[in-house]
């Protein structure tokens, strides 16, 4: 089972990610599901009434606007990176927790490696699934990087200079 | 009064504040970092972190592999440095490197030679005087520049130092914007003149005052160079001060979620600016900022005043200028003559002068500097000039605030220096990136060919008469040599493996910026001085007098200069 950081620890990790290309055929009722952005917009209604617990994880590409109308249903958000160098997420998760006052998971997937957690943490993610391949123990200490930060962010609404 | 601009209240103060002194806060953030990389570094060397995986990190901590060995990118941010920095870039130098730096383009200082284990051990060497190496390079927010006179130009409107330092808090670490499409940099200009070429950055500001005498900024967004050069757009004629942050927030927004990422030389925010056209672009960074505004990330009076206060003027003494003086000086002393007129600058108090060291003398490397001068130049600082000196992105240094009644003993100990050189502006002082001589990405040179046009036109006279022409090179597309700007541009380019060169005419890099035009095709490099001199031979010819090459450029257009270049048997 994998492990992933959820608000600052390492837990087994009880969620199932479905693939881009996954579809309703066999889907289970009861497990707790992070389904792609694509299946979501084609079978809404389908999912909602399942009894597992229901997240939603988008590509890079993919834009949160397609979902805030819908965040009510989303127990998790997971936002992909395909490689770390790809900031685009980094504003998406700001945009869920400080415009659409999304208040539940949002999981960082992909290329998640300890050196970009502290940005991610500070853009309001509170989940992160390392990659495989890595540690989340060690990755755990990236949230420590830094314990001054300058701008505003979710972690800490106010800049610096309103605080010193 | 507005708190940035306030006079008078200035003089009293001690030598050390005006620059910005790190609080406990900045201190601690530089410190975290020197121990972060030091951590990186230890897990690149033992395996833990793949090349892939660590570029990124090294590269947002200017740290390059090079051809032969790292550079490492030192940020000089805003191009401000005191006595004790420049006293640790000579350590630097001596300890580290072979005994010598480089001053980039980006006013930044660049060691060639360093090995990549001792650059934690740097880091923390800098920390301990207030330096870093943040953001110096990868695709992120990079050092903030502006005019090399700021706080002392006569023509200054506001003093743009306290907003680039305010810039360089908020752009450091930003979380959500460490991992731009590409790189991203802002310049500020605060005077008449546009001595930061602000047109030709991914953001230029210009602070500014509306008609009720507040202050605001005027912003461009999309100018840049490299392979795709553009002079930006102005987007918003009147951002009122406070908002300054939140406004940059929605600019880096809009570009971090809908610049392009699949082609890296289509990354740049200028190609989603030119994509979108400037005034999509501003509607969207306008819906954006309409969230954003008002909220925490506006500035207040009180950051604007605990800022400002560091950039108050010196202790000037009530001095009156020495016109007479100096006068007299040059008709006994022709070379005092020649340097005054070309390396001393007007400053806004009377009786001073803002000094430019020139670091192109013929044979040396174009920006570079030896350890013993930086020493040198930290003495000079303290004695001549409150102990601070800057870093101009045309690759010199400054001392900004010299009394007049000292330039003839100032420019005797300059000599000796080698710092003295009276090129200013002229053909000599070529702007010039490390080329193929260090960088990986180059394709060509650029070092020899600014040598064989500096052995070219040895003649002072002569250069001296030719008048104000800018010559850059950049040895390759990425244009860190600013090649688009010159009044003569050179770019190294690859030809089936040969080094070629092609020249461009006619760029500049002030107020309402224009980009060369190139001259046709690209020229072996032993024949780069004959090609740079027939392109003069054209300019001297055609000039009407005190005319500028450029002026003359523009008047007579590119085809006299192509003639007479490729001509046959000419």
């Amino acid at each position: 089972m994998q492990r992933i950081i959820k608000n600052g620890e390492v837990i087994d990790e009880r969620w199932h990610l479905l693939p881009v290309d996954a579809t309703l055929d066999g889907i289970s009722n009861s497990d707790d599901l992070i389904v792609p952005l694509g299946l979501w917009l084609q079978s809404s209604h389908a999912l909602k009434v399942r009894d597992g617990g229901l997240g939603v994880w988008l590509q890079s590409h993919e834009q949160i606007e397609d979902i805030v109308d819908d965040l009510k249903y989303f127990k998790v958000v997971a936002l992909d990176f395909p490689a770390f160098t790809d900031g685009r997420h980094f504003s998406s998760a700001r945009l869920l927790r400080e415009r659409y006052g999304y208040q539940g998971e949002i999981r960082a997937i992909g290329d998640v490696l300890r050196d970009q957690i502290f940005f991610m943490h500070r853009c309001g993610f509170d989940a992160f699934a390392v990659r495989p391949d890595r540690d989340p123990y060690d990755a755990l200490k990236g949230l420590q990087d830094f314990s001054v930060t300058y701008q505003t962010g979710v972690d800490q609404p106010l800049p610096l200079f309103r605080r010193r | 009064m507005h708190p940035a601009d306030r006079p008078g209240v200035r003089d009293s103060l001690r030598a050390e504040n005006y620059m910005y002194v790190y609080d406990e806060y900045d201190q601690r953030i530089i410190e975290e970092r020197v121990a972060q990389f030091r951590d990186q570094t230890a897990r690149f060397l033992a395996g833990e972190l793949a090349e892939d995986e660590f570029r990124p990190l090294r590269l947002q901590n200017g740290l390059y592999v090079q051809r032969y060995a790292p550079m490492l990118r030192v940020c000089v941010p805003y191009g401000l440095l005191s006595a004790p920095q420049l006293r640790m870039l000579a350590k630097l130098a001596r300890d580290y490197d072979k005994g010598y730096a480089h001053i980039s383009t980006r006013q930044n200082v660049q060691y060639n030679w360093p090995k990549l284990e001792d650059v934690p051990d740097m880091l923390a060497e800098l920390a301990s005087v207030q330096m870093h190496a943040i953001q110096t390079s990868g695709n992120c927010i990079r050092n903030v520049t502006t005019d090399q006179f700021a706080g002392v130009a006569p023509d200054e409107v506001i003093d743009p130092r306290p907003w680039c330092e305010i810039i360089r808090q908020w752009a450091t670490f930003h979380p959500e914007f460490a991992h731009l499409p590409r790189k991203f940099k802002i310049a500020v200009n605060g005077s008449a003149a546009d001595r930061a070429a602000i047109e030709v950055h991914d953001i230029g500001l210009e602070p500014v005052r509306n008609e009720a005498g507040e202050l605001g900024f005027r912003v461009l967004v999309g100018g840049g160079l490299g392979r795709t050069p553009i002079v930006g757009s102005f987007i918003n004629e009147f951002l009122p001060w406070q908002h300054l942050l939140s406004y940059l927030e929605a600019i880096l927004r809009v570009y971090n979620r809908y610049g392009r990422r699949d082609n890296k030389y289509k990354a740049r925010i200028k190609i989603l600016v030119k994509a979108l056209t400037p005034e999509v672009f501003a509607e969207r960074v306008a819906a954006e900022w309409a969230h954003l505004k008002d909220g925490p990330a506006t500035l207040t009076e009180a950051e604007l005043e605990r800022v400002a206060k560091h950039f108050v003027d010196p202790a000037y003494k009530a001095l009156d200028d020495q016109s007479a003086a100096l006068a007299a000086l040059d008709a006994e002393h022709p070379g005092f003559a020649r340097w005054r007129s070309r390396n001393v600058a007007g400053h806004k108090k009377p009786g001073y002068a803002a000094v430019t060291l020139s670091l192109k003398p013929t044979g040396i490397a174009p920006g570079d500097v030896t350890d013993k001068q930086f020493d040198a130049i930290a003495d000079l600082a303290e004695r001549y000039s409150f102990g601070e000196a800057r870093s101009s992105h045309e690759q010199n240094i400054i001392l900004a605030d010299v009394e007049q009644s000292q330039l003839f003993e100032l420019w005797g100990e300059l000599r000796e220096l080698g710092l003295a050189t009276p090129n200013i502006g002229l053909l000599t002082d070529i702007i010039c990136c490390p080329g193929g001589d260090f960088c990986a990405l180059a394709n060509a040179k650029s070092i020899p060919i600014a040598e064989a046009i500096q052995r070219r036109f040895d003649d002072l006279d002569y250069v001296f008469d030719l008048g104000e022409i800018d010559l850059n090179i950049s040895g390759c597309m990425n244009a860190c040599g600013h090649h688009h700007i010159g009044n003569i541009g050179i770019l190294g380019v690859d030809k089936k493996g040969e080094e070629f060169y092609q020249v461009s005419l006619g760029g500049e890099a002030g107020r309402n910026a224009s980009l060369g035009q190139i001259l046709g095709p690209s020229f072996a490099q032993d024949d780069m001085a004959d090609v740079i001199a027939k392109v003069i031979e054209v300019y001297v010819e055609q000039r009407s007098e005190e005319e500028r090459f450029l002026d003359t450029f523009r008047r007579i257009g590119i085809d006299p200069f192509k003639e007479r270049v490729y001509a046959k048997n000419h």
